[in-house]
């Protein structure tokens, strides 16, 4: 390969387009990103209060604070809190980790495919998106009850006499969120995977590299980016999550998304709800710093 | 030592390789030479094992290749991209193939460090390619195929992606490297200056066929066909009719064809083609005394163009024909429209298998 050229300076007459480019954007993040943002926190900093609306905020009359930081502490102390979150961080870290697992081969299989199978085969990968994100939860309950598809079959079969207990298990709750989340893994590891350069496979077996060692040595390593871009593209909605774990997993499974739900409509505790956000926010902040930092090592 | 015995490869509806017979013997410096899409680089890539052929067989040293996967032979090669390591440094690619035959660590780093020492790059183990320059790379492509002492090692362009005015030095790197080792190298390349000047044989491959295998004097001097005529060098092609006394009649040119060896192989009256290397041709002004030659005809100059040690003249012929002449610049060029007789000796005509 030649030098790259060095790169070409950007001319800076272009700042005004340039401005007019990113102006919609920057808008668009300041009104629907950082004001709600902002409003969260204010709502997380005021005090309950039985009234329209539920709380007081944190700063009165003339811009007195009256505000309490009690519902940061509550989740920092209160078991029941800290609990749920570190729950929804693993159920989140099982269900990208499984992901992962399953969208690799996919993604490296479609990669390797002709390239006139790519695009039918990444249609089938989006395809469940078609359907209603609930219709599609709802066919698992229909599939995994006692009197469901799944049991009936293997009744019918002889396997089993009593329905074997699947729907409101952690199986089933994983089954979910796998099936909902994997398109979100396949798309960004295919296109680390599309771009790679045969070559490089084909010298590390030309230099005595068996097929599982080339991926081990050649094929992953040089694919991290798009690991760790599937990865947090699952995790993060992931630890979120309520409806899939509400509708298929184990009730006593309370996860943050559901448990904020109960704050918000339930015990209409909207500072206590508001601070939740805020907290699991900042939490997935975090990682997607850290995978910024290292995409940027990679350069 | 590589022996292919009737190789034939499609793809599609292509032929790239037409039941091709080569061998190649040990410690030898072999150039296939061919155009884009001559089947050059589909050979390589079978003999390495990343393809495999529709029908013959590649034998090493005896034993068939063919039921081998990429990773058991004993053969290496080096890619036109060079296909380093972006992940590894300079260090770690060079000892990928050594950690896979799995030496130990003293030797390794003892080879890996030789390795480097050979192509001139100490010092730079623990860089990684891309602050490398493009030469840099290429010697790290070479150290990394030449660590594991491949008995073969192939050479995928292994000059085309350097500048022009590297291309000279590395090459008689390559072929210093080539003789240190007594690895037998067998260079892909469309470039013929760099297959003459590297290689101890030349084959020349025309649409999946080999057409002539031979030392580079002998490729250049008598080429077979009007492909690897016009391939090599760009020698003038002559047409005409075979005289019962075995010389060649050449209304194109006026004048009558006498190679070294009279045209025998031919039936009188029958068409044939020869080719003429442009710098064996003498030029001589109108008035002058031509030297005696076997070979002579009278033309005007229509083109000149000084390339430097050599100038190349157009002359145009009333039969027709116009022939390439190149001499040094150092006899003085003739002057566009000039009168001018040409002459050249017998043995500088080759008659063209087709």
């Amino acid at each position: 390969m030649r030098d790259p050229a060095p790169s070409l300076p950007v001319p800076r007459r272009l700042a005004p387009r340039r401005l007019a480019i990113l102006l919609p954007a920057w808008a668009w993040l300041a009104l629907f990103v950082a004001a709600p943002a902002l409003v969260l926190l204010g709502i997380a900093l005021g005090h309950y209060d039985t009234g329209v609306p539920p709380f007081q905020p944190p700063f009165g009359p003339g811009g007195a604070w009256q505000g309490t930081f009690a519902n940061f502490v509550a989740i920092a102390t209160d078991p029941f809190y800290r609990d749920s979150f570190l729950r929804s961080l693993l159920v989140a870290f099982v269900t990208a980790s499984l992901c992962l697992l399953i969208g690799y081969p996919m993604a490296l299989a479609i990669a390797r495919a002709p390239e006139a199978r790519r695009t039918p085969l990444l249609l089938a990968v989006l395809l469940p998106f078609w359907t209603g994100f609930l219709i599609r939860v709802g066919a698992w309950i229909g599939l995994l009850r006692d009197e469901g598809w799944l049991n009936g079959v293997l009744r019918v079969l002889g396997v089993i006499e009593a329905p074997l207990p699947l729907l409101y298990t952690s199986l089933a709750m994983y089954v979910g969120m796998v099936h909902a989340y994997l398109p979100f893994a396949v798309l960004p590891l295919y296109a680390t995977l599309a771009r790679r350069d045969p070559a490089l496979e084909e010298a590390a077996a030309d230099l005595g590299a068996r097929p599982a060692v080339v991926f081990l040595t050649v094929t992953l390593p040089l694919s991290a980016p798009g690991v760790a871009a599937a990865f947090l593209l699952v995790f993060i909605p992931a630890a979120g999550e309520f409806v899939i774990p509400d509708l298929l997993g184990p009730p006593e499974a309370q996860l943050v998304g559901r448990v904020l739900w109960g704050e918000f409509f339930q015990n209409r505790d909207w500072p206590l709800a508001a601070a939740l956000a805020v907290v699991l926010l900042v939490v997935l902040i975090l990682p997607i710093r850290l995978f910024q930092r290292l995409e940027a090592e990679q350069r | 030592m590589l022996r292919a015995e009737g190789v034939a490869k499609r793809f599609g509806a292509t032929m790239a390789l037409d039941g091709l017979d080569l061998e190649i013997a040990p410690g030898e410096f072999f150039a296939l030479l061919g155009g884009s899409g001559s089947g050059k680089t589909t050979l390589l890539r079978l003999i390495a094992g990343f393809e495999t052929p529709d029908a013959g067989r590649l034998l090493l040293e005896g034993r068939d290749l063919v039921p081998l996967p990429p990773h058991a032979r004993p053969v290496t090669m080096m890619f036109q991209s060079y296909a380093l390591f972006p992940h590894l440094t300079v260090s770690d690619n060079v000892a990928y193939g050594l950690r896979r035959a799995g030496v130990p660590r003293e030797e390794r780093r003892r080879r890996v460090a030789e390795a480097l020492a050979l192509v001139r790059l100490e010092g730079f183990g623990h860089r990684r390619p891309h602050q490398l320059s493009g030469g840099q790379r290429q010697r790290v492509a070479l150290a990394r195929s030449l660590v594991v002492r491949p008995r073969l090692l192939l050479l995928d362009e292994p000059l085309g992606a350097l500048d022009a005015s590297l291309r000279e030095a590395t090459g008689f790197e390559l072929r210093t490297l080539q003789r240190a080792t007594g690895a037998a190298f067998v260079m892909v390349t469309h470039d013929q200056t760099e297959a003459m000047a590297l290689a101890d044989r030349i084959g020349v491959l025309e649409r999946g066929r080999l057409v002539q295998v031979g030392p580079p004097t002998e490729v250049y001097e008598r080429p077979a066909t009007r492909f690897v005529a016009g391939f090599l060098g760009g020698a003038n092609l002559l047409s005409g009719v075979v005289r019962p006394d075995g010389g060649v009649d050449c209304a194109e040119v006026g004048c009558v064809l006498r190679a070294a060896v009279p045209v025998t192989a031919h039936p009188a009256g029958a068409a044939v083609t020869l080719a003429l290397r442009p710098e064996r041709i003498r030029m001589q002004a109108e008035g002058a005394q031509p030297p005696e030659e076997t070979n002579a005809a009278r033309g005007t100059v229509a083109e000149v163009a000084f390339r430097g040690e050599l100038s190349t003249a157009l002359v145009r012929f009333d039969g027709g024909a116009t022939l390439r002449v190149s001499r040094p610049s150092a006899e003085g060029a003739p002057e566009r429209g000039a009168q001018v007789t040409l002459t050249w000796p017998a043995e500088a005509l080759t008659v063209l298998a087709d």
